[in-house]
């Protein structure tokens, strides 16, 4: 018994911070791209329909990234194969 | 995931339909009673209703309506046509912008109180991601034929052992990337939301929440539906 409860609550901290560190990471990577694209489009006010394409296309390949830690997070709490 | 109170849910409930009381429910009648699917149906004649309504016969000097869905159809055509190119777009602006409208209008209607965003459950958004990922295959294999593995090979032959399972494991996050990106973020508005209406409701906690609610709903549609044109735009051009 005591066991288990020790278990459940690892996994729940290693759901957060699953989740935790991988939006970390993709916000400092949707800020970089937020950063490029609006100094991109300050130098050359022109290009923004097609920069709009490129910045949303970069922001959702760093995004990715914190949904597959999302995955995790969500097998973790809902689909658990360790915990029977 | 789910607002406290959901009215289709209770008019059913009313006609004496069973309702699950978990996410998922046991018997079939059951399963078609799930919040996800109601509300689906809903959108689906909310769409149809006022596309009749607002488009009942097409005038050359066009009206309020009219001139709504002018605007918004030839605004996602120049922008597919810009994408991908203007052939892919004569075939598939159809099923694109219903896409569109579909995701804008399933998750807008999560905003107001006693609705659901159908798009807040992952089968819906699953359901929607398979059909475009199996649609850029088909597109791939039509415009290129046998040579369409090409895509997956990358450009030096000598890597190839190492290029074709990255690129395959890659192609196939793209499943699970654009369904739990729409899903991650309706489901937290929709979260979000909940717990601040038994929160605070009565005292306008989820306005703000409200706000950046019509925000993360406009821009999620706007998210899948390019990232699914630049997909179409992808499959149907030369590898490189």
């Amino acid at each position: 018994m005591e066991s288990n409860a020790l278990m459940l609550g690892l996994v729940c901290i290693g759901a957060g911070l699953s989740i935790g560190l991988a939006g970390l990471g993709a916000g400092i990577g949707i800020g970089n791209v937020g950063q490029g694209a609006t100094m991109g489009l300050a130098r050359n006010p022109e290009v923004q329909p097609k920069l709009m394409v490129f910045m949303i296309l970069g922001m959702a390949l760093a995004e990715s990234c914190a949904i597959y830690g999302l995955v995790v997070s969500l097998i973790l709490l809902y689909a658990n194969p360790l915990i029977g | 995931m789910e607002h406290p109170i959901l009215f289709i849910s209770l008019i059913l409930e009313k006609l004496g339909l069973p309702i699950p009381h978990g996410p998922i429910g046991n018997g079939f009648l059951e399963k078609l009673c799930e919040p996800y699917m109601t509300y689906t149906w809903f959108v689906m004649i909310f769409l149809v209703v006022v596309g009749k309504l607002t488009l009942g016969n097409i005038e050359m000097i066009p009206g309020k309506g009219q001139n709504f869905w002018e605007l918004a159809i030839g605004g996602m055509h120049d922008f597919f046509d810009a994408n991908m190119g203007s052939e892919l777009t004569e075939k598939l602006f159809p099923m694109i912008a219903t896409f569109a409208l579909y995701i804008a209008v399933a998750n807008l209607i999560g905003l107001i109180p006693g609705f659901m965003s159908p798009t807040s459950s992952i089968n819906t958004t699953l359901a929607l991601t398979i059909i475009v990922w199996v649609t850029h295959h088909i597109i791939g294999i039509r415009a290129h034929g046998a040579s369409y593995i090409k895509h997956f090979l990358g450009p030096i032959p000598v890597l190839i052992p190492l290029m074709f399972p990255i690129e395959l494991i890659s192609n196939i996050a793209r499943l699970l990337s654009l369904s739990i990106r729409l899903f991650g973020n309706i489901m937290a508005k929709e979260t979000l939301l909940g717990i601040l209406f038994m929160l605070a409701g009565a005292y306008f906690a989820p306005l703000p929440i409200m706000l950046l609610g019509v925000l993360v709903s406009l821009v999620q549609a706007m998210v899948f539906v390019l990232l699914t044109v630049v997909y179409f735009g992808q499959a149907n051009e030369h590898a490189h």
